[in-house]
C-alpha cells in the first residue's frame, strides 16, 4: 500500500501535471498555429476589448438572456464550476501539499465549506446526468462519453469526501482519490474537458465578431 | 493612344462654357462630359417638348430623342450618346443617329484612337454587336461581357449558344456558353465564360471559363489550358511574345500562371488585375500579401507599403519601370507611386496619370467636397467644383486642367494649361 | 394555433437537385470531397467547435425550428450538427449517399443561418458556420436543392439572382424613371454617373418583381437631394445565393463585381435596399471570400440610410402613418449589424403607433425564409411555414394589441412572413419601411 501511495503521490502526480500542462500548451499552440494557417481571419477579427466584454457578461450568473431562461441550470452550472475549481486549489489539505512540495504559502478554505462545495460538485454531476437522461434535446445529443466524463469529474470528489471523512476503506479511497484526480487532470487537454482551454477563445471570438464587426450584443 | 500634339498647349486659361447659363436656358441639365482635348463640354438636356437632347458648348443638337443616355466623348473628341426614338435604340455620333436600330443598345466601346466604336444590341430577344453601324451577321439568345480589340474594329463577347429553361440546372451544368469573336463562336461550350480579352495584335482572344461547377481555367482561341484551378481571374496577353497569363488559386495561395503553368514563385492571399508594361517586359498586379492587406507586386515582388481597405487603378508607366495606384486605408484615399504613398489623404483619388517621360505622376483628388490635381504628391493651390483627369503635354512639361469653377450656383467650365513647375514650385 | 407537428414531413422532400445529386454519389467520392473540404478549407475553428461543445442543449430554445416543431430534438441547433458534421468528422468522411441526402436537406432547408443560437451557446459556438461548412461539402458533392442552385447559376451567368439580362436591367430603370418623373417632374435615376456620392444597389428580384421599390427609392433619393447613381453594368446586384449554396468562389466573384463597380464609379458609399442576406454577403461573408477584411467601399443598409436622412432632416413627414405597426428585426442587419435602434428611430418618425413584438432586437425570431431557405423553392414551403409557428404566435400577440401592419425591412423576411401571415390567417399587412416612408414623406407638388 505504501509503495502504491508513494508512486501515486509522487511520480504519477508529476506525470499528471506534466501531461496536463504540457498537453494544454501543446493543444493551444497547435490550434493557434492551425488557425494561423487555415483560419487567418480569426486573428484579423479578434478584438480583445469585445472578447473580454463577452467573456465578462457570460461569466456573471443571470447576466445573459439564456442564463435567465434556465435559472436552475444556471445556478447549478455556476456552483458546479466554481466548486470544481476552488476545492482542488484551495482545500486545506491541498494547500499543505503546495507548501510541502513547492514551499508556496497558499490560501485555503475552511473544511466545512470544502465539504459543501464537494457535495455541490457531486450533486451537480448527478443533476447533469439526470438532465441528460430526461430532456429530449439533451438526450439526443448525449453519447456514452458524456456520462463517462461526468463520472470522471465526480470520482475525485466522491473519493476525496470519502477519504476525508474516513468512511470504510478510506485508505484505498485515498489512493483512488489521487488516481482519479490525476487522471482527470491529464485528460483535460484530450477530452471534451478541453472546453476549459478553448472556452476563452470561442467566446472571445464570437464576442469580437458580434462587438467589433456586427455592432450587436451576443448575450 | 490619341495624338495630343495637335491640341492647344499654349499656357493660359480659357472659359469654354457657362453651365449656369445652360441651366437657365434648358431647365433640365444632366452632369456634363468633357472632350479629351478639353475643348468641348456637353450634357444631356430636355427640350421644351420634354424630349431629350444634348447641349455642347452651349449649342443644342438639332435632333431630339425620346431618350438620350451614356453621353461619352470618343478619344478623337467626337460626342456620342445612346438614343431612342419610338422605342428604337442606336448610337448617335455628333447628334446623328446610326441607321441600324434595335429594341435596345448599350455599352459603347471606343478604339484607342477613337476612329472606331462598337456597342451591344438586342432585337426580338436576340443579342448581337454593332461596329461602326455594321451589325454582326450572327445573333445569340444572350450575350454579355462585351470586349473590343485595341482599335475597336473587332469584338468578342460571352455568348449563350444553347437555350435552356430556367430551373433546368442539369442542362446548364453541361455547358451552354462560349465566346463569340466577330460573330463566330468557339467550338466548345462551357459552364461559364468570363471577360474575353484580345491580344495586342488583335489576332487572339482569351477568356476565363468554368468547365464544371468546380474547375476553372483559361481558354485561348477556344483551346483550354491543360490544367484547372478552383479559381482564376482575368487573363492578359503579353505584348512581347503573345503568351497568356492569368491569376490562379493554388493550394498555397494565389499566383500567376502562364500558358497553363504556374510561373510566379510568390503566393498571395489575393492577386488580380495584372497589367503588362507596353513592351511586355514587366507585369504589375494588385495583390494582398496577407489577408486584408493590399498592395502592388511588380513581377511578383510586393511593395512593403500596404493598404487595409483597398488598392485600385493600378497603372504602369510607358516603359514599365514605374507603377502607381490609388490606395485606401482607414477609409481615406491616397496615391502610391513605386511603393511610396503621397504625403496626404483625401476623400477620393482617381486613376493616376504618368507623364510621357514618366518623370511625373498626376491625379485628380477630392477633399471636403472640393476637387484638385496633385502632381508628385503636391496638390495644386486652386480648388474646383469638379474636375476631369489631368492630361500631360507630349513633352511632359505642361499639364492641362479641365475643371468646373464657380461659387454658389455659378458654374463655368474652364480649360487651363499650366507649366508643371507652377504646381511643383 | 398552428399545425400539429405530426403534419410535418421531416425527411426527404422530393427535389430533383437533391435526389439526382445524391444518386450520382459514390462512397469514394463522398470521402474524397469531404476530406478535401475538411483538410483544405477548415481548420482550428471547426475542430475547436466540435471539441468544445459539451452537448448541454442550451442552444435548443434559441431555434425557431425546434420551438415550432414541438421541441423535436432533430431541429435543435446542436442536434443539426450531430446529424451532419459530428458524424462526418467522426467517420472521417466515410458516410453514405443517403446520409449526404439527408444532411443536405437539413443544412439547406432546416437552418436559416440566423445565428440566434450563437447568442445562446455559453461558449459562443457558431452553428451557422458549421451549417455553412456542411453546405460547402454539399456544393462540392453537387447535392443542392434545385431552386437555389438555379439561382446560384443565374448569378454565375448574369451576375444577378434572377437571370436579368444586361439590357433588361437598364430598361427597367428607364421605365421606373419615367413613371417616377410623372409624379416628380424631371426626377432622374442617374446611370453611370462617375463621382456621385452614393451608388444604390439592389437585389435581382427588385427589377424582376418589385420594380416599384426602385421607384420609391428614386423618389426618396430625389427628395432628400442625394447625389446618387446606379450602374448600367452587371455589378448592380448585391444579392448572393452562391454564398448560401456553398459556392464560395462564385460568392467572391459576385462581390468583386459589385465592389469594383462602385470603385469604377468612384462613389464614397454604397447604399443598398432593404435586404438582409445581401447585407450579410457584402458586409460579412462575400468581402472576406476575396480578402477584403471589411467592405472596401462603405456599405450602408437602407435602415441606416433612412436613419441618416431623418437625422439630417432631409426628409420631412407630411402626416404620420396612422395604422398601428410592429417591426420585424431581420437577423442579418440586426444580429449582423446592430441596426435595431436606428430602425426604431425611423419607425417612430414615420408611424403614429409602434408596438414591439417580443422577443425583439438581437433576440428576435428569424422569418424562417432566410439563409437561402425560401430560395429552395416551393417543395420546402410547407416545412418552413410549419417550422415557424413561434413567429406566427409572436405576430398574433402583437395583433391582439392592435397591430395591423408588420414592417419587415428585408426581402427574404418579407417572403417568409407573407407565407406565415397567410397560412396562419393572421390578417396583417406587410410592408417595407421604404413603403411607409414613401407614403408619408413630403414631396414636391
Amino acid at each position: 500500500m505504501h509503495t502504491i501511495y508513494n508512486f501515486v503521490s509522487g511520480p504519477l502526480a508529476w506525470l499528471a501535471f506534466i501531461i496536463f500542462i504540457g498537453g494544454s500548451i501543446y493543444k493551444i499552440v497547435t490550434m493557434a498555429k492551425l488557425a494561423k494557417k487555415k483560419d487567418p481571419s480569426v486573428y484579423e477579427y479578434w478584438d480583445t476589448g469585445f472578447a473580454l466584454r463577452s467573456i465578462a457578461v457570460w461569466s456573471i450568473p443571470f447576466a445573459t438572456v439564456n442564463w435567465r431562461k434556465n435559472p436552475v441550470m444556471t445556478l447549478v452550472t455556476f456552483a458546479f464550476h466554481i466548486s470544481l475549481i476552488v476545492v482542488p486549489l484551495f482545500l486545506c489539505a491541498h494547500a499543505l501539499l503546495w507548501k510541502e512540495v513547492f514551499d508556496i504559502n497558499w490560501w485555503y478554505i475552511p473544511n466545512g465549506l470544502a465539504d459543501i462545495m464537494t457535495l455541490i460538485v457531486i450533486g451537480s454531476c448527478i443533476f447533469f446526468a439526470v438532465r441528460r437522461s430526461i430532456r429530449h434535446d439533451v438526450k439526443y445529443l448525449t453519447s456514452k462519453s458524456d456520462y463517462l466524463i461526468l463520472l470522471m469529474v465526480a470520482a475525485p470528489f466522491v473519493t476525496g469526501f470519502w477519504a476525508y471523512h474516513q468512511f470504510p476503506a478510506y485508505r484505498l479511497m485515498f489512493i483512488l482519490h489521487m488516481l482519479s484526480g490525476e487522471f482527470v487532470l491529464a485528460a483535460i487537454p484530450f477530452t471534451r474537458l478541453s472546453h476549459m482551454l478553448y472556452a476563452v477563445f470561442t467566446r472571445g471570438y464570437i464576442g469580437s465578431e458580434f462587438g467589433a464587426v456586427r455592432h450587436a450584443r451576443d448575450w | 493612344m490619341t495624338d495630343s500634339s495637335s491640341w492647344d498647349w499654349s499656357i493660359g486659361k480659357r472659359q469654354i462654357a457657362d453651365i449656369t447659363q445652360w441651366k437657365e436656358t434648358f431647365g433640365y441639365v444632366e452632369e456634363p462630359y468633357v472632350s479629351p482635348d478639353g475643348e468641348k463640354i456637353a450634357a444631356i438636356i430636355k427640350t421644351e417638348d420634354m424630349e431629350f437632347s444634348v447641349c455642347e458648348n452651349g449649342n443644342a443638337w438639332e435632333n431630339a430623342f425620346d431618350k438620350v443616355w451614356f453621353l461619352r466623348y470618343s478619344p478623337d473628341n467626337r460626342l456620342t450618346g445612346i438614343v431612342s426614338d419610338t422605342a428604337e435604340w442606336t448610337l448617335a455620333v455628333e447628334g446623328e443617329a446610326w441607321e441600324n436600330k434595335y429594341d435596345f443598345a448599350w455599352n459603347t466601346i471606343f478604339g484607342r484612337d477613337g476612329k472606331s466604336m462598337l456597342l451591344m444590341t438586342q432585337a426580338d430577344g436576340e443579342y448581337s454587336v454593332l461596329i461602326n453601324d455594321v451589325p454582326w451577321e450572327e445573333t445569340f439568345p444572350y450575350m454579355t461581357n462585351l470586349a473590343g480589340n485595341a482599335d475597336a474594329t473587332r469584338a468578342a463577347a460571352v455568348a449563350q449558344t444553347i437555350r435552356f429553361s430556367e430551373g433546368d440546372i442539369f442542362a446548364f451544368q453541361k455547358g451552354c456558353y462560349t465566346v463569340a469573336v466577330d460573330g463566330k463562336v468557339w467550338d466548345t461550350n462551357f459552364v461559364n465564360v468570363y471577360e474575353p480579352v484580345f491580344s495586342a495584335d488583335s489576332a487572339h482572344v482569351a477568356a476565363q471559363v468554368r468547365t464544371s461547377l468546380y474547375d476553372y481555367t483559361i481558354v485561348v482561341d477556344g483551346e483550354p489550358w491543360p490544367a484547372v484551378w478552383p479559381w482564376v481571374w482575368k487573363a492578359a496577353f503579353s505584348p512581347a511574345d503573345g503568351s497568356v497569363t492569368a491569376p490562379v488559386k493554388t493550394p498555397e495561395g494565389w499566383t500567376l500562371a502562364r500558358d497553363g503553368h504556374v510561373f510566379w514563385g510568390q503566393r498571395f492571399a489575393q492577386l488580380w488585375h495584372h497589367v503588362y508594361s507596353p513592351n511586355g517586359m514587366s507585369i504589375a498586379a494588385i495583390v494582398a500579401p496577407k489577408y486584408g492587406h493590399w498592395t502592388v507586386a511588380i513581377d511578383g515582388n510586393a511593395w512593403k507599403k500596404t493598404f487595409n481597405d483597398l488598392v485600385t487603378d493600378l497603372v504602369l508607366s510607358p516603359s514599365g519601370r514605374r507603377a502607381a495606384c490609388a490606395g485606401k486605408e482607414n477609409d481615406r484615399y491616397t496615391i502610391a507611386v513605386d511603393g511610396t504613398p503621397w504625403p496626404f489623404h483625401c476623400d477620393m483619388a482617381w486613376e493616376p496619370v504618368f507623364s510621357p517621360d514618366e518623370q511625373h505622376v498626376a491625379a485628380k483628388i477630392e477633399k471636403d467636397g472640393q476637387f484638385t490635381v496633385a502632381v508628385d504628391g503636391k496638390p495644386m493651390k486652386a480648388q474646383f467644383k469638379n474636375l476631369w483627369n489631368p492630361v500631360f503635354s507630349p513633352d511632359g512639361e505642361k499639364i492641362m486642367i479641365r475643371a468646373i469653377e464657380g461659387s454658389g450656383d455659378k458654374e463655368t467650365y474652364v480649360r487651363q494649361v499650366l507649366p508643371l513647375t507652377e504646381i511643383l514650385g | 394555433m398552428g399545425e400539429p407537428a405530426s403534419k410535418i414531413e421531416v425527411k426527404n422532400i422530393k427535389d430533383i437537385g437533391l435526389d439526382e445529386g445524391a444518386a450520382r454519389l459514390t462512397p469514394e467520392r463522398i470521402e474524397k470531397v469531404i476530406n478535401e473540404v475538411i483538410d483544405n478549407e477548415t481548420g482550428a475553428r471547426l475542430k475547436v467547435y466540435v471539441d468544445t461543445c459539451v452537448h448541454c442543449g442550451l442552444c435548443s430554445e434559441a431555434c425557431h425550428y425546434y420551438l415550432s416543431n414541438d421541441k423535436n430534438p432533430v431541429y435543435a441547433p446542436a442536434g443539426k450538427v450531430k446529424q451532419t458534421l459530428w458524424e462526418i468528422v467522426e467517420k472521417k468522411g466515410k458516410v453514405s449517399p443517403d446520409f449526404i441526402r439527408r444532411a443536405a436537406e437539413l443544412c439547406y432547408t432546416e437552418c436559416n443561418l440566423c445565428r440566434r443560437c450563437a447568442m445562446y451557446c455559453p461558449f459562443g459556438i457558431d452553428v451557422a458556420y458549421m451549417m455553412l461548412t456542411m453546405r460547402r461539402i454539399c456544393h462540392k458533392l453537387g447535392v443542392i436543392p434545385q431552386y437555389i442552385q438555379d439561382t446560384a447559376q443565374s448569378h454565375s451567368a448574369t451576375m444577378n439572382q434572377m437571370w436579368v439580362k444586361e439590357d433588361e436591367w437598364i430598361d427597367t430603370l428607364f421605365w421606373q424613371e419615367e413613371e417616377a418623373a410623372e409624379e416628380i417632374e424631371n426626377l432622374r435615376i442617374p446611370l453611370e454617373k462617375e463621382g456621385a456620392e452614393v451608388m444604390y444597389s439592389v437585389i435581382g428580384p427588385e427589377p424582376k418583381f418589385r420594380a416599384q421599390l426602385i421607384y420609391q427609392a428614386a423618389v426618396i433619393m430625389d427628395v432628400a437631394g442625394v447625389d446618387w447613381t446606379m450602374p448600367a453594368t452587371p455589378g448592380w446586384d448585391n444579392s448572393d445565393m452562391a454564398m448560401y449554396t456553398g459556392d464560395n468562389e462564385m460568392m467572391g466573384r459576385l462581390k468583386k463585381e459589385h465592389f469594383e463597380t462602385a470603385m469604377r464609379l468612384k462613389v464614397k458609399k454604397i447604399v443598398m435596399g432593404e435586404c438582409g442576406h445581401a447585407f450579410r454577403s457584402v458586409y460579412d461573408m462575400g468581402n472576406r471570400a476575396v480578402g477584403w477584411k471589411m467592405p472596401p467601399v462603405q456599405m450602408v443598409h437602407a435602415l441606416e440610410f433612412y436613419y441618416d436622412l431623418f437625422k439630417a432632416g432631409k426628409i420631412k413627414v407630411k402626416e404620420k402613418y396612422d395604422k398601428p405597426v410592429t417591426l420585424h428585426d431581420p437577423c442579418n442587419v440586426i444580429r449582423g449589424r446592430g441596426l435595431h435602434e436606428m430602425a426604431r428611430y425611423v419607425v417612430n418618425k414615420v408611424c403614429e403607433t409602434f408596438i414591439e413584438m417580443t422577443p425583439n432586437r438581437e433576440h428576435n425570431y428569424c422569418c424562417c425564409a432566410g439563409g437561402g431557405v425560401i430560395n429552395c423553392g416551393p417543395p420546402f414551403r410547407d416545412k418552413r411555414v410549419y417550422s415557424n409557428r413561434v413567429k406566427a404566435d409572436q405576430l398574433a400577440a402583437t395583433k391582439k394589441k392592435g397591430v395591423e401592419v408588420c414592417i419587415a425591412p428585408c426581402h427574404n423576411c418579407h417572403g417568409g412572413l407573407e407565407d406565415i401571415i397567410h397560412h396562419y390567417k393572421l390578417g396583417m399587412e406587410l410592408k417595407f419601411l421604404g413603403d411607409i416612408i414613401y407614403e408619408v414623406m413630403e414631396k414636391p407638388e
